[in-house]
């Protein structure tokens, strides 16, 4: 017997009814707020997107243009649970790898053809393709669809990947192992379907506006590379009467100063206030400076590998720096943007996730420099024998300025001698993926919103495991987590056992750090993975 | 002059093609690729990409592909980081920004900075001579990092006049900034240079038998002070032109006008081979291009020189 799943929908059904109306009075149909005329909203990037193509696109700005452009199988509203997106549910068997979902009749195109489930079937298979071979496709082998890996390596055709269209409002994907949060992972860009014969005509080039055909609440109008690109709303799209910003136009301001200054003058309504300011703006505009946890960790790496420092290999040594770092100087007085000191190596904000009571945490700084002091000590090190090593970093003011203060607190703690160095970014990923390196700095952002996003990077043969960390225990649990029906109890052992050891030192968790302008409604402040639709947003009247 | 002309120009072929190899061979040594990432890609999709773009190829083999299609297809390849766009692409979009502001900002810098520099020497010691020469030297102070964020806070923030960036297809009003920024340091330097080459020919002997037999001031001055005067500024200008249309990355970065600069300097950090050989042929036939014409420049200046 089929367990059955669906979301309610009942309560957007009704809210539908009476928004029309409301809208073309100027206020908003839930929060009967009133709505400013121009329903333009603009902010700014740091970058140019990688591209709009929902199978091609890797980096976050592009990532936030696609999922208004494009719309996968389930979407996230404000507090970042999963809603119907074309999708209006799903059903999953009781072995929990075979997932259906039901397509919503009325989803179109913007050029008014339905969205099939047809349209996700050649999407997904778009995504393994060698012939693509696009920059995502391990996702799809992180999302365990049937065949996934074997397609990706070229060994099998790519019509076997196991998803199919039963007709063309039922799609049924078949996993390769049980995976309880699958749906969650269906919000994910590299999902959402693509619309074939524009691809097939048009080649790489249609994603330009002029040939592009999309299926979400915007389609695009407009790119400039390097300068802009607007976004406008999509009369096609199912729920468009419910949609109220008109335009979204995204600048590309590469100096974040800059950006700020543009936004106190007026030209933007959201923009990133650069490290250490947060203060003076909140201070300043204490309705627009906002800051909020984020779903991404920020951590040295012992290079725990042959090519190590010896003194590493002792997990007390590791200890005694970790204890010395102290985290409050760093997101107080350092990063002072509100970021969340951290003891583990996922946040605390992500779902499902309960931080372990680490010792640490139970202690007060004096008290863990004394302890420090001791672990050394016994390991060995001290006034006579330093502990010394290099920390490296990738070049950039902000984390120059916690790499300095870190190895001051080292260095006046313990009598450790620490050696800085920066690398620009490509190099800097080369050193460290080929372990050289004794310290190293490390962030990581979560894919999806749960704790295995960041935890895997721990396990002993993943390819992001640059330290090199191995612990059979750690990879036991890991593996048991993927198929659990409850794995936060495992999750939580993992933190412990990495407390312990310490392969890493946790130093803070991101916060998102923004002016927001106050007039701009309805911004996900609680969506942790910062997955935000511009059709969710909204501009009040001044 | 015609025979001078297209020797100089067959020289360039293999200076440019010696550019082309040795900026080849710099960006394979760096360390890290187009698709090093924080995510490493599993190795079979990191293959797979690589013989896309044909990166699996031994590297003389990749160096002769890329000759012969800019030869036979005039094609600089793909751009490995913006997928739905290739290198001509991204010359044809930002070439003719920086192209614009460039050049205006040239034009701004010599006509402001010979015109300074000709009243300081003509007004030689007098208070305009004082105020050109500490204009030039606090404009030779200034460069365009500096007067980008100056200028932002005062005309956007302080006063509201003028966007803080964009390009906007090269309207008035965007294009006023990034052009002051870029002309200052240079305009303060060819200030300086045209006030001291003055006062110089100012002081040889055909400028006194001029004046001797009674011509009036303006003509000495236009017919025959003015081209020698400007033979040292001109071969500062040719580096300045080519300098004024690369080197503008970063009032790219301040002023988002979406110009070359920016292009190359994150070409060569995400190791975007194609666009970053690309930008750099490109700039490299323009240094040759400005430096043949500044040549020739010279013989109409002075009469001496012959080709």
């Amino acid at each position: 017997m089929n367990k059955i799943i669906r979301t309610s929908l009942a309560g957007l059904l009704s809210s539908t009814l009476i928004t029309g109306a409301a809208i073309a009075a100027g206020t908003h149909p839930q929060t009967g707020e009133a709505l400013a005329d121009d329903q333009t909203f603009t902010y700014r990037v740091l970058d140019e997107h990688s591209s709009v193509d929902p199978q091609v696109v890797e980096d976050t700005d592009g990532a936030d243009i696609v999922r208004d452009l494009f719309e996968g199988l389930m979407n996230q509203d404000e507090n970042g649970n999963l809603v119907p997106g074309v999708a209006t549910g799903f059903t999953v068997n009781d072995a929990k790898d075979v997932y259906t979902f039901t397509l919503r009749d009325d989803a179109k195109w913007s050029n008014g053809d339905p969205v099939t489930a047809g349209d996700f079937v050649y999407a997904w298979k778009r995504a393994v393709n060698p012939e693509l071979s696009s920059p995502y496709a391990w996702f799809m082998e992180l999302m365990s669809i049937e065949n996934a890996a074997a397609i990706i390596a070229g060994e099998k055709p790519v019509d076997e990947l196991g998803v199919k269209a039963i007709d063309d409002k039922t799609l049924e994907v078949r996993l390769s192992a049980p995976l309880p949060y699958f749906p969650q992972m269906t919000t994910h860009s590299t999902t959402f379907p693509a619309p074939q014969k524009v691809i097939e005509e048009f080649g790489d080039a249609w994603t330009k506006p002029e040939n592009i055909v999309s299926n979400g609440a915007y389609v695009l109008t407009e790119h400039l590379p390097q300068e802009r690109s607007v976004r406008e709303r999509n009369e096609m799209y199912w729920d468009n009467d419910n949609t109220i910003l008109d335009k979204v136009v995204a600048l590309v301001i590469n100096d974040e100063n800059v950006a700020l200054t543009r936004y106190l003058a007026g030209e933007l309504d959201r923009t990133d206030i650069p490290a250490g300011q947060y203060p003076r703006m909140k201070q300043e505009h204490p309705d627009e400076a906002i800051s909020y946890p984020r779903l991404c960790n920020y951590y040295y790496t012992f290079n725990l590998s042959d090519s190590g420092p010896e003194a590493f290999k002792n997990p007390n040594v590791r200890q005694a720096l970790s204890l010395a770092v102290d985290r409050a100087i760093i997101t107080e007085k350092v990063m002072a943007g509100g970021q969340p000191e951290a003891y583990t190596f996922a946040p605390e904000a992500t779902a499902g996730f309960t931080t372990p009571e680490v010792e640490m945490t139970s202690m007060s700084q004096p008290e863990r420099d004394e302890l420090a002091k001791e672990l050394l000590a016994e390991a060995g090190y001290g006034p006579d024998n330093p502990l010394s090593f290099e920390l490296v970093y990738n070049t950039s003011e902000a984390h120059k300025k916690v790499a300095v203060a870190v190895s001051q607190m080292w260095k006046q703690k313990l009598g450790v001698q620490v050696e800085l160095a920066n690398m620009e970014w490509k190099v800097f990923l080369e050193e460290r993926g080929n372990q050289n390196f004794d310290l190293a700095r490390g962030a990581w952002c979560g894919d999806y919103n749960e704790a295995s996003t960041f935890l895997d990077l721990l396990q002993s043969d993943s390819g992001y495991n640059d330290g090199k960390y191995n612990n059979a225990r750690v990879d036991e649990l890991l593996a048991e987590a993927k198929t659990s029906d409850d794995a936060a109890p495992l999750y939580t052992e993992v933190e412990r056992i990495i407390a312990q050891e310490a392969p890493v030192i946790p130093v803070y968790h991101y916060a998102g750090v923004f002016m927001i302008d106050s007039d701009l409604g309805n911004w996900p402040v609680n969506n942790v993975e910062q997955n935000w639709y511009s059709k969710n947003l909204y501009k009040l009247a001044e | 002059m015609l025979a001078y002309s297209l020797r100089r120009l067959l020289v360039a072929i293999p200076t440019i093609l010696l550019l082309i190899v040795a900026c080849f061979f710099l960006m394979h040594f760096a360390p890290g690729g187009p698709f090093t990432s924080e995510r490493p890609l599993p190795p079979q999709v990191l293959a797979n990409i690589e013989a896309r773009y044909g990166l699996d190829q031994p590297l003389w083999k990749q160096l002769w592909d890329y000759l012969y299609n800019i030869v036979v297809h005039f094609d600089f390849g793909p751009s490995f980081k913006f997928k739905d766009r290739d290198v001509n692409d991204i010359i044809a979009q930002g070439f003719p920004i920086s192209l614009t502001y460039g050049s205006l900002s040239f034009l701004v810098a010599t006509a402001v900075g010979v015109s300074l520099g000709i009243a300081a020497a003509i007004k030689h010691n007098s208070w305009i001579d004082y105020f050109a020469v500490g204009l030039g030297i606090a404009a030779q102070a200034l460069p365009n990092f500096i007067m980008g964020p100056i200028l932002i806070l005062t005309f956007t923030l302080w006063l509201g006049w003028l966007p803080g960036g964009g390009w906007n297809g090269g309207q008035w009003q965007y294009l006023i900034m990034p052009v002051i920024a870029l002309a200052t340091s240079y305009m303060g330097s060819i200030a300086r240079i045209t006030r001291s080459s003055m006062l110089e020919v100012l002081n040889s002997n055909f400028i006194r038998t001029a004046r001797a037999k009674g011509l009036p001031t303006r003509t000495v001055i236009w017919r025959h002070a003015l081209k020698p005067t400007l033979l040292p500024v001109v071969s500062y200008l040719g580096p300045v032109f080519v300098y004024v249309l690369t080197g503008s990355v970063f009032v790219d970065i301040y002023f988002s006008t979406g110009g070359l600069g920016q292009a190359y300097v994150g070409s060569a950090l995400s190791r975007d081979y194609a666009v970053l050989l690309g930008v750099t042929i490109l700039y490299g036939a323009l240094t040759v291009v400005v430096n043949l014409l500044t040549d020739l420049a010279y013989a109409w200046f002075d009469p001496k020189i012959r080709y």
